[in-house]
């Protein structure tokens, strides 16, 4: 055993616990800033010296920003496209991730090796070809240009996440299907998918996430401010107001907290989805 | 089963695989490969996309960016961005991680700072990139702060000197990432049998030299595999540069995406930003093969 009473002891207990406070101090001030910020009035925002709790309590930045019906729609594009992309997403991923994990066949170490390089592929990269797909196909500023660009990013890491989920689940019960004169379509559909909800809630969480994020194709494949999202919709606010800070962090917060609240409710398939790639 | 049904069941399940896999090989296909075929033929075009029956223009663009100093600057200052980024993200990572894995604090508290040490990885990079702009405007509260405390003596310009600027965008950066490897690493501490430590108390070990011979040791496989995605990954920069900085003061922080960025859709040389998104390329493929090769590997 080992002894906890000894000075020095007690002083490296004291000494973590500072360095915890300073670590906490590190990564949740910036965000405890910007939800403060949010309640402040534009001119408290920048007080000498800076309050810490706002002074003068207000709503009238989230007030402005679900007032206004441009904003509102920045919204809406945003859960509609990665919505739409989510739901694709699985279905695709899901079969291509039972073709992988349940049978053997010809090149299938090839295509996982392609699988596994394209998720590294820069988006900068892309970005300039699809720009010429788009405008000559005709879908410039349209939903269609951003689901079938981000379906393409979001693809690859799905299919290796279910894969991954499916080859943790025993054989023997689709198998079971197959022996009672039943294909493998059924099987997929009657045992595998029932059981494999926790795969397809984490692979749903991390397309999501990485659809509500894209800022790069949002930013040149639409146009209009109709068809905007949120991180684009941040941007646009930074330029259009000569700096309205408080609606700026109040639109921030509304725009995370799909992330806030997808990571309080499942944790565990939030960091199954962003670490799965990376642990093993 | 007669003979023929049987072959014919084979049939089925040797066709099977090609067919759940073909909506993704057609995607994937289409979406990623056929794209990159085209970005290369882009860039030995003249005018691309903009002119219907482009002429061949050879090595010209490539030329064009390997003479353009703003391209070096752009290498260096992703190089820069991504090597900090990458090394504080795993040394910040790794001390949190050592931290919350202590037994000398109490698991609630555990529990508390573990989902509070996470946060900055739930904000997208714009809102990252705008939450940074308040804190370090000329005005913000780090300026008052730092003033206050008497480390700088003015205020500073973070974003807006080319001075400061690459290392401000570079410090967000490491604030935003550091909890990839913090969460990894803190699985990996945790899958560390715990008869090595006895074994090493036994032995009389100090705490640093379990530290350096066999926590390290034990983890390095997270290192290596995490360093490496999060630097391919790194590379890839673009929304907090292009919020915080847009590139600028004078280049300073202009990075390659950035600088690609600029080519295509302000300039609109879309064949020599072509030649520049195929360089990124290059470079991305390059670490992928290193990546892929370790993954074999273990």
């Amino acid at each position: 055993m080992r002894k906890r009473h000894t000075p020095k002891d007690r002083l490296i207990t004291v000494a973590l616990h500072v360095a915890l406070a300073a670590g906490l101090f590190f990564a949740a001030f910036p965000i405890y800033w910007m939800l403060s910020s949010s309640f402040k009035s534009n001119t408290e925002i920048f007080a000498l010296p800076p309050t810490i709790l706002p002074k003068a309590f207000t709503l009238e930045a989230y007030a402005a920003i679900l007032g206004d019906p441009v904003k509102l729609r920045f919204f809406f594009n945003s859960y509609f496209v990665a919505g739409t992309v989510t739901v694709l997403t699985v279905l695709i991923a899901l079969l291509a991730a039972y073709g992988f994990s349940r049978f053997n066949f010809r090149g299938k170490g090839s295509l996982n090796t392609l699988i596994i390089s394209t998720q590294t592929i820069p988006p900068i990269t892309l970005l300039i070809p699809f720009f010429g797909l788009v405008v000559s196909y005709g879908i410039f500023d349209t939903y269609l240009a951003l689901i079938l660009t981000y379906l393409v990013f979001t693809l690859p890491y799905a299919i290796l996440l279910m894969t991954g989920y499916l080859n943790t689940l025993p054989r023997d019960l689709d198998e079971a299907v197959a022996v009672d004169g039943g294909t493998s379509w059924t099987a997929l559909w009657r045992v595998v998918v029932p059981i494999s909800l926790p795969g397809i809630v984490a692979t749903s969480v991390y397309t999501f996430l990485l659809c509500w994020n894209e800022f790069l194709f949002a930013l040149t494949l639409t146009k209009s401010t109709s068809m905007r999202t949120v991180p684009i919709g941040i941007q646009l606010l930074m330029g259009q107001h000569a700096f309205e800070w408080n609606q700026m962090m109040a639109m921030s917060v509304l725009g995370s907290l799909p992330l806030l609240f997808i990571y309080l409710v499942a944790q565990r398939y939030f960091l199954a989805g962003m670490t799965a790639g990376s642990v093993k | 089963m007669t003979r023929q049904k049987r072959s014919h069941h084979k049939l089925k399940r040797a066709v099977a695989p090609y067919l759940y896999l073909s909506p993704s090989l057609v995607i994937i296909s289409l979406l990623m490969l056929l794209p990159m075929v085209t970005v290369i033929g882009y860039s030995f075009q003249n005018s691309a996309v903009l002119r219907r029956d482009p002429s061949f223009a050879g090595l010209k663009h490539y030329q064009a960016i390997f003479n353009d100093p703003v391209f070096w600057a752009s290498l260096w200052h992703t190089l820069y961005f991504t090597c900090m980024s990458v090394i504080f993200h795993m040394t910040i990572g790794m001390i949190f991680a050592l931290m919350l894995n202590s037994d000398r604090i109490n698991p609630m508290l555990r529990n508390i700072l573990r989902v509070l040490y996470i946060l900055p990885w739930l904000f997208t990079a714009v809102i990252i990139a705008v939450i940074w702009r308040l804190l370090l405007e000329p005005n913000g509260v780090v300026n008052s702060m730092l003033l206050q405390l008497g480390i700088i003596g003015s205020k500073v310009e973070w974003f807006s000197s080319p001075e400061t600027a690459l290392h401000a965008v570079t410090f967000a950066n490491i604030w935003a990432g550091y909890p990839l490897f913090m969460v990894s690493l803190l699985a990996g501490l945790q899958g560390i049998p715990k008869d090595f430590y006895e074994a090493a108390d036994i032995d009389g070990a100090k705490a640093y030299q379990k530290l350096i011979f066999i926590t390290i040791p034990q983890l390095m496989p997270i290192i290596i595999s995490i360093s490496l995605l999060d630097f391919i990954w790194t590379m890839q920069v673009f929304p907090l540069i292009w919020i915080t900085t847009g590139g600028g003061p004078i280049y300073s922080t202009e990075v390659l995406s950035t600088y690609t960025y600029k080519l295509a859709f302000s300039s609109y040389n879309l064949s020599q930003a072509s030649a520049s998104a195929v360089v990124i390329l290059l470079i991305s493929l390059g670490l992928t093969l290193f990546y892929i090769r370790y993954q074999k590997a273990r």
